[in-house]
């Protein structure tokens, strides 16, 4: 419904109709994914992941709720449950493995979404409430992601139980009594293991119900494009089924052939060896290390080793929470009128070093807590903060963008060795974002 | 490039967008095979998702029981369990035999004699699940001193149902006898049951 020349909704059969003009649940998922959804012609594979995290999700949901049938809440029985699941429950191996490795596919895909849209500027004027309810969710799946580790009941559970619900001590005055009230104990055990248990069941309905928002937020301006350049005309857009109909199904083939292959030929090897071992409330393992898919996060939390007006235990939460806080207010800190990155000279280069600082803080943050790599671990630490709160707001207001093209027709005809239809001579810079 | 829905550009000349089309073009093929390899690819992801219900190993492996059969005297009987359900073993007496075998097969709601329901020389080992054909509630009788119905073998006081000296269904609403488990006498006093 965002264009006026959007397709309207013709039921086919008798009983379609009946049911449109008295639910329009099929009207619904036409204007939403359909052919009455228009959408930029021009946008390239990275446009593929929003629907790969949906579908990463939806096989989270599914083979988790089956998951469930089989697993057991309770200390005494967690880690033999998980097991019972691997050895003794039909296609038990398949379904957790699936589920493990999922997660990880879930974040991989969600990572790239994220830079996709710190790349194009799609946090930007009219997107903002579509980049923060993007936010929302991600922090929604940090937390389902945490408590879903928890529940084998391994020596990495357990201390990683520890461990995160640690940071809540880090509190002034009501740390501990709010971590202790977290965990219902002291450490963590059953009342801990059958709320985890609860709220991970829970929350990922809640991200399905956000995502939700998520689309419905996107679909009132618009899907962004490459070019980051506002669509002016019917022939800046094609339907989106079918013509991304295809594209996602196609990149859905990829990705599950990936994911295939991890379940099937390397399903340990984004886990840690530790969590084969039962949790142990009296011995920790050499290191605690979260999945990867935490690791920057978790090298800015131990960036921070010596006390400064307030304890450094305070500082690494404040941090680690902050560097994902820091991107709420992202539309804001980039004041820039230009939306893609490939107009803007200057901040391309920053963006791509952004890129190495968190691929750096994801090594530190995998590696032990060593002189070396916390060294490390500072100074990326240190210029994560610096991109978005200094370099960010410098640039965005000293660089001279390209000229952008009129149009995004322009542009792929451009692109393709084409003429403009409409025969505009690519004008000088424009500056303004309609 | 031409596309099926065809926005020719404004302005252009739509001579050149217009290619012959084949019906049923290529594409619809494409498509169509596209489509059904998908349908195929999820059925197939459907059959874990589906079978994971089925009982797990651990479960079948408990389908076996053993019972010992040379504490049990004539006119005793012991409940043990088979498949996680209550196991009915029963040494008959003579007279309970000649009651059983007494009985016209028209009388019965579901006629089976007792030979039919005991392994050839061991009619006096009556052996059942414990469990109503009615609704699956545990019927009395099989210890001493219980209700045994008018019949003399189980009665079910939930809702009435009677069973006689062969577990046969005479009175009250369950449809069936009780079910006789597939079951091996691995020697005299053993019966390996499942």
């Amino acid at each position: 419904m965002s264009f006026p020349w959007a397709k309207h909704y013709e039921p086919k059969f008798a009983l379609t109709k009946w049911v449109d003009e008295r639910l329009p649940l099929p009207r619904l998922v036409y204007n939403a994914v359909g052919a009455g959804y228009p959408v930029p012609r021009n946008l390239n594979y990275f446009w593929n992941f929003g629907v790969l995290a949906g579908a990463a999700l939806a096989a989270q949901i599914v083979t988790g709720i089956v998951l469930a049938m089989h697993y057991a809440a309770n200390g005494g029985v967690a880690f033999d449950s998980v097991e019972h699941i691997m050895r003794d429950v039909n296609a038990g191996w398949f379904l957790r493995y699936a589920h493990a490795n999922g997660a990880s596919m879930f974040f991989i895909v969600v990572y790239i979404h994220i830079f996709r849209g710190l790349y194009y500027g799609s946090y930007k004027a009219p997107r903002e409430i579509v980049w923060l309810l993007g936010v929302v969710i991600f922090l929604l799946m940090m937390a389902t992601a945490f408590m879903g580790y928890v529940l084998p009941w391994g020596q990495m559970s357990f201390w990683g139980a520890q461990v995160i619900t640690g940071f809540f001590s880090a509190i002034p005055i009501v740390g501990d009594t709010i971590r202790v009230w977290l965990l219902g104990g002291y450490a963590p055990d059953d009342a801990a293991l059958n709320r985890f248990f609860s709220l991970h069941y829970l929350l990922p309905f809640v991200i399905a119900a956000v995502i939700v928002l998520h689309i419905w937020a996107l679909h009132i301006p618009g899907s962004n494009n490459p070019t980051g350049v506002d669509v002016k005309g019917e022939q800046d857009t094609v339907p989106f089924h079918p013509y991304y109909t295809a594209k996602d199904g196609f990149g859905l083939g990829i990705f599950l052939v990936l994911f295939a292959f991890l379940i099937f030929f390397a399903p340990n090897y984004l886990g840690h060896p530790d969590n084969y071992i039962p949790a142990n409330p009296l011995a920790t393992p050499a290191h605690i290390v979260p999945e990867w898919y935490f690791w920057p996060f978790y090298a800015i939390l131990r960036a921070f080793t010596s006390d400064f007006i307030l304890p450094a235990k305070l500082w690494g939460v404040l941090a680690m929470f902050g560097s994902i806080v820091l991107l709420f207010f992202l539309p804001w800190l980039d004041s820039s009128p230009v939306r893609s990155t490939n107009y803007r000279p200057l901040y391309r280069i920053f963006f791509w070093v952004l890129v190495a600082d968190v691929l750096v803080l994801g090594y530190c943050g995998g590696s032990p807590a060593e002189p070396a790599y916390v060294i490390v671990s500072q100074i990326a630490a240190a210029y994560y903060f610096a991109h978005f709160l200094v370099i960010l707001p410098i640039v965005s207001r000293m660089e001279r963008p390209r000229p952008l093209p009129n149009s995004i027709t322009e542009a792929v005809l451009a692109k393709h060795g084409g003429t403009s239809p409409t025969e505009t001579a690519m004008s000088g810079s424009v500056l303004t974002a309609e | 490039m031409a596309t099926v829905d065809n926005a020719v550009p404004p302005g252009e000349d739509p001579a050149p967008f217009h290619e012959a089309v084949d019906d049923p073009r290529r594409r619809d093929f494409i498509n169509i095979a596209a489509v059904a390899w998908a349908g195929v690819g999820g059925a197939i992801v459907v059959l874990p998702l589906i079978n994971q219900m089925s009982p797990s190993a651990d479960v079948l492996a408990l389908s076996t029981t053993e019972v010992d059969l040379s504490k049990i005297e004539a006119g005793q009987g012991v409940v043990t369990s088979f498949r996680k359900q209550p196991l009915f073993v029963r040494h008959l007496t003579p007279k309970e035999i000649a009651e059983a075998d007494a009985v016209p097969l028209g009388e019965l709601r579901d006629p089976q004699t007792l030979a039919d329901r005991t392994k050839p020389g061991k009619t006096n080992w009556l052996i059942t699940l414990g469990v109503c054909t009615h609704l699956g509630c545990i019927p009395l009788g099989i210890h001493e001193g219980e209700n045994r119905g008018q019949f003399g073998g189980y009665f079910c006081p939930c809702h009435g149902s009677q069973y006689d000296t062969a577990a046969r269904i005479r009175k009250g609403p369950a449809p069936k006898n009780l079910a006789v488990p597939p079951y091996t006498f691995s020697s005299d006093t053993t019966v390996t049951v499942g």
